[in-house]
C-alpha cells in the first residue's frame, strides 16, 4: 500500500485527464452532492458532509477540509453506464420497406469514476452480471464499462441510512466488492491529511506512478485498518440477511405488505436512486412526417401502474403488490437470478423516499412476525 | 455462472435491432384474429426456431409486440404468426397487407420440451389463441408420428366462429391418427359439438395418466384449472408443461417487465415445466 | 333378462360407481332403457321434471330460449354424465331444455319413483344426494369458468 499526500492528489487527476478520460465525480450542486463531470480535485465537496435519515437529506459544513467526508447522493454510477435515455436505433422509410441504422457509430465514452464507494463497486459488479447474461449483452454498457477507470474511496464515516456492513459490500473495498483500479482511504486529522492508496490493477499502477507517493508505513496502514474496522461497526442501519429469500417467500401474504402499501406513494424515487435497479422500457417514435422512426430506451420502474399490463388486464394492480415485488426482487429473487443480493446497503431508497419507508425496517417487521417461525 | 468479464471483452450482438421482412400472406381466422405469413429470406440467412418460441414484431414507428410463432418449424423460408388484435401494435399489424414490411427480431424464449414426450402419449390442452403456439408442436409430433403414442388435442373457444384452424384440426383427425375434441363456451342451435369448459373434455377421454405428457396453453385461469384437473386425474407435476405470458419490452432479460417471481418469462420461459413455477401459480398478483 | 342387462348398464355408469348392491336393487325398479335420435328433446323448459337421465352414449345440449333472441346452447352432457336435478327440488320443473345433438342412449330413472324411495329409505336418499351434490359442484365450477368469458380479451387501454 502507498501513501499519497493531499497536496499531491491532484496529480492523479491531471494524469487521468491527460490520458483522455472524462472525469466523473461528486460535486456540490443545488444543496446535494451529485455526480457530474469534474476537472480537478478542487471540484470535490471539500469540507462538506451529508446528514441522512429516512426521507431526509441535508448538507452540512465539516470542521475539516476532507474531500470525501460524506457518503452517497441521489445519483449513482448507473446514470453514466446505463443512461436514463438512450437511443437504440433510427430507421427511415424506404418505399414499402425501411432501413435501420444502429447507434453505435459514436465511440463509447471513456470515463474515470472518482470516488466510487465500496457499495457502488458492488453495484457495478451486479450490473456487469445483469447486462450480460451469456447470450445477450447491452452494447452501450459493455463498451463503456470495459474502459472505465475506477478510483474507489473507502467510507471512514458511514451515513445515517447506510447498512453496507450487513450486505457484505463495505465499508471497505475488499472482496466480495467489485474490483477497482485505485482505492483511497482518506486519513485526516489535526496537522495531517493524506490518503492510503491501494492499487487494484496494472492500469491503476501506471497512473499512480506518475504522482508523488511513497510506501505507507506499517503504523499508517494499521491506523487505516483500524479506522475501517471501526467504520464497519458504526453503520446507521442494519439488515439481517439470514435466509431472507426464503423468509420473504414464506410471507407473501403478510399484513405488513398492506401497511406499507398504504404508505407507499408509488413515486418510483427508490428505483431511480437505487444503484442496482435496472428496469427500462422501450419507446418507438416517429417524426411528424412519419418517414423517420427512432427506438429509445428509457428508465422505467416496477412501481408504475402499467408496468405489468397485458392483454386482458394488469397483473399487479395495487401499490401493495408492486412494493412487494420490488422488495422481494431486491432481497429475494435476485439471488436466484444473479447469484447475489440485489441490495448493496447504500441506503438511498430510505433517504429519498418522500414518506421515509425503510427497507431494513420492513424486513425486520416481517422477520419478527413471520408466518413461519425459525427454529 | 458465466464470467461477466467475458462480455467486457467480446463484441456483443445488439439484440434490440429489428430486421425488415415482407408480409407474403394475410389470413383472417375470425373477427379479431389473423395470421401473417412472413418471408424470412430477405433478412435472415437461415431463420430457425423451436416450437414455443416467439418473435418481437415491429410496426414502423408504432412499436413492438411479442407474438409466438405458429408455423411448422420445418418450413424455413416463411414463418407464420397468428395474432389477436387487442392493442395498439396488434391493431397496426392487423392493417398489414401482402407486400407490406414489418420488423422482426428473434426467436426468443424457451420452447416446448418435445423430448420429454418421446415414447409417451401426448395431451395438448388449449383454449382461444393458445392453440397458435402449440401448432408448431403438433406439426413436429406428426412429422415423427411413430415416436409418440396417443396424441389427444383438447381445444376450447368462445364460440364456434372463434375456433382457429378448424380445417386443419379436422384434417389431422382424419388423416393422422390423432384425437381432437373441441368445445365452446356457448353456441346456437347449429352447433352439434361439446359446449363447456376445456377441462370438461377430460371426462370423455381416458388418459394413461402415468404415461402422458401434457402441454397446456391459454388464459392463465384456464391453465390453472386444467392443471388441477390433470393432476387430480393422476398426472405428476413433472409431466405438465405450460406457456406463460407477461408484458414484454426487450425480450432479452434486460428491461425487467416480464418477471414472474424470480423467472424472466422472455428467457426462462415462456414455456415452463410445471414444477419450476408451481409455487408461483397460487400467488395472487405476482 | 332385460332386468339383468339394465343392472349391468347401471353399474357401468360413473354416477353409480361403487353403489351397494342393496341400493342398486332399490334403483332398478325406477329404471328404463331409453334412446333419443338426433334433434329429439329429452326435457323441455317449464315442463314437469319427471325423469332423471344417466347418459350412456351420444350428447345432449342444454338450451335456453331467450325471448327475442335465438336459442342459446350453454352446455352439453356426454357419456358418463347426467342430465337434470330439478326432479329432486320442488316445484320439480325443468329450467332449460335438453336436446339430443346425435343419437343418444340413456337410462331414464322415474323421478317420482326415485323421490319416494329417497323418502322411505333415508340411507339411499343420502347416497343419491351425495352423488348429485358432486355433479352440481362440478357443473357450477364449470359454469363459473364459462361466465368469466376467458377468451374475451377486450382491452382496458392495452398498449400492445
Amino acid at each position: 500500500m502507498y501513501l499519497i499526500e493531499n497536496k499531491d492528489l491532484e496529480q492523479l487527476f491531471v494524469t487521468l485527464r491527460r490520458k483522455g478520460f472524462i472525469l466523473v465525480g461528486p460535486t456540490v450542486k443545488d444543496g446535494a452532492i451529485i455526480l457530474d463531470e469534474i476537472f480537478s480535485s478542487e471540484n470535490l465537496p471539500k469540507g462538506w458532509t451529508d446528514i441522512q435519515s429516512p426521507a431526509s437529506y441535508r448538507l452540512e459544513r465539516r470542521s475539516d477540509d476532507a474531500l470525501f467526508g460524506y457518503v452517497v447522493g441521489p445519483q449513482s454510477w448507473k446514470n453514466f453506464l446505463y443512461p436514463p435515455r438512450l437511443k437504440l436505433f433510427s430507421a427511415k422509410k424506404n418505399g414499402k420497406s425501411f432501413t435501420v441504422e444502429t447507434n453505435h457509430k459514436a465511440p463509447p465514452p471513456k470515463y474515470a469514476f472518482i470516488g466510487v464507494r465500496p457499495c457502488e463497486l458492488s453495484a457495478l459488479k451486479i450490473h456487469d452480471e445483469v447486462f450480460y447474461d451469456g447470450k445477450f449483452a447491452d452494447a452501450f454498457y459493455s463498451d463503456a464499462r470495459k474502459q472505465t477507470f475506477i478510483v474507489a474511496v473507502n467510507c471512514t464515516e458511514p451515513g445515517g441510512n447506510c447498512f453496507c456492513a450487513s450486505m457484505n459490500t463495505g465499508p471497505r473495498a475488499i472482496p466480495p466488492c467489485g474490483t477497482f483500479d485505485i482505492s483511497l482511504t482518506e486519513m485526516i486529522d489535526v496537522g495531517t491529511h493524506h490518503f492510503i492508496l491501494e492499487v487494484g490493477s496494472e492500469a491503476g499502477e501506471k497512473i499512480v506512478n506518475e504522482a508523488e507517493h511513497r510506501d505507507a508505513t506499517p503504523q499508517e496502514i494499521e491506523r487505516m485498518v483500524e479506522t475501517m474496522a471501526s467504520a464497519a461497526t458504526s453503520m446507521g442501519k442494519s439488515l439481517d440477511t439470514k435466509n431472507i429469500a426464503q423468509l420473504l417467500n414464506d410471507n407473501v401474504e403478510h399484513p405488513e405488505w398492506d401497511d406499507v402499501g398504504k404508505r407507499c406513494m408509488a413515486c418510483a424515487n427508490c428505483t431511480m436512486v437505487c444503484p442496482t435497479c435496472f428496469c427500462s422500457t422501450v419507446e418507438d417514435v416517429t417524426d411528424l412526417t412519419g418517414e423517420h422512426a427512432e427506438r429509445w430506451r428509457r428508465w422505467d420502474s416496477c412501481f408504475t401502474s402499467d408496468f405489468t399490463k397485458v392483454a386482458g388486464g394488469n397483473m399487479r394492480m395495487s401499490t401493495r403488490t408492486r412494493y412487494r415485488q420490488w422488495m422481494m426482487h431486491k432481497l429475494g429473487y435476485w439471488h436466484e437470478q444473479f447469484g447475489t443480493s440485489g441490495c448493496v446497503g447504500c441506503g438511498r431508497c430510505i433517504t429519498w423516499c418522500p414518506v421515509g419507508i425503510d427497507i431494513t425496517q420492513e424486513a425486520k417487521v416481517i422477520r419478527e412476525s413471520s408466518v413461519v417461525q425459525e427454529t | 455462472m458465466k464470467d461477466p468479464s467475458e462480455a467486457l471483452h467480446s463484441a456483443p450482438v445488439d439484440p434490440m435491432t429489428t430486421h425488415p421482412v415482407t408480409v407474403r400472406k394475410v389470413i383472417w381466422e375470425n373477427d379479431d384474429t389473423f395470421t401473417l405469413t412472413l418471408d424470412m429470406n430477405e433478412a435472415f440467412e437461415k431463420f430457425s426456431f423451436l416450437p414455443g418460441q416467439f418473435n418481437m414484431l415491429y410496426v414502423f414507428g408504432v412499436g413492438e409486440a411479442a407474438i409466438s410463432i405458429s408455423s411448422d418449424p420445418v418450413k424455413i423460408n416463411t414463418i407464420e404468426h397468428t395474432i389477436h388484435r387487442v392493442g395498439t401494435v396488434t391493431a397496426a399489424l392487423a392493417h398489414m397487407k401482402k407486400g407490406n414490411v414489418i420488423g422482426v427480431r428473434g426467436p426468443y424464449g424457451a420452447g416446448w420440451n418435445l423430448d420429454a414426450a418421446k415414447g409417451k402419449d401426448v395431451c395438448i390442452a388449449t383454449g382461444g389463441i393458445g392453440l397458435a403456439p402449440l401448432r408448431p408442436v403438433i406439426y413436429s409430433l406428426l412429422k415423427n408420428r411413430d415416436d409418440y403414442g396417443r396424441i389427444v388435442i383438447l381445444y376450447g373457444g368462445r364460440s364456434p366462429l372463434d375456433l382457429l384452424f378448424r380445417v386443419e384440426l379436422e384434417k389431422w383427425e382424419d388423416e393422422e391418427n390423432i384425437e381432437v375434441l373441441v368445445t365452446v363456451d356457448r353456441a346456437d342451435s347449429s352447433w352439434k359439438g361439446h359446449i363447456g369448459v376445456v377441462t370438461s373434455l377430460l371426462s370423455y377421454i381416458k388418459l394413461d395418466t402415468r404415461n402422458t405428457i401434457a402441454y397446456v396453453c391459454g388464459p392463465e385461469i384456464m391453465m390453472k384449472y386444467t392443471i388441477d384437473e390433470l393432476v387430480r386425474r393422476g398426472l405428476s407435476d413433472e409431466q405438465v408443461f405450460l406457456s406463460m405470458e407477461r408484458n414484454m419490452k426487450c425480450a432479452v432479460g434486460f428491461c425487467g417487465h416480464c418477471q414472474y417471481g424470480p423467472t424472466f418469462i422472455c428467457k426462462d420461459g415462456p414455456v415452463f415445466p410445471l414444477p419450476r413455477i408451481r409455487s408461483l401459480l397460487d400467488r395472487k398478483e405476482l | 333378462m332385460e332386468k339383468e342387462n339394465l343392472t349391468d348398464l347401471l353399474k357401468q355408469h360413473p354416477f353409480l360407481h361403487n353403489v351397494s348392491d342393496e341400493h342398486m336393487q332399490t334403483l332398478i325398479g325406477c329404471a328404463s332403457n331409453v334412446r333419443f335420435p338426433d334433434n329429439a328433446y329429452l326435457i323441455r323448459e317449464g315442463e314437469l321434471a319427471n325423469k332423471f337421465f344417466l347418459i350412456r352414449t351420444g350428447r345432449v345440449a342444454l338450451e335456453i330460449d331467450v325471448p327475442g333472441k335465438a336459442v342459446l346452447r350453454i352446455q352439453t352432457a356426454g357419456p358418463g354424465e347426467v342430465l337434470g336435478w330439478s326432479w329432486l327440488i320442488s316445484p320439480y320443473r325443468w329450467h332449460f331444455s335438453g336436446v339430443a345433438v346425435m343419437d343418444t342412449r340413456a337410462i331414464a330413472l322415474d323421478a317420482e319413483c326415485l323421490r319416494n324411495k329417497c323418502e322411505t329409505d333415508p340411507a339411499f336418499g343420502y347416497e343419491m344426494l351425495k352423488r348429485l351434490a358432486l355433479v352440481m359442484e362440478k357443473r357450477l365450477e364449470a359454469t363459473r369458468l364459462q361466465l368469466l368469458d376467458l377468451y374475451d380479451m377486450t382491452p382496458s387501454g392495452a398498449t400492445s
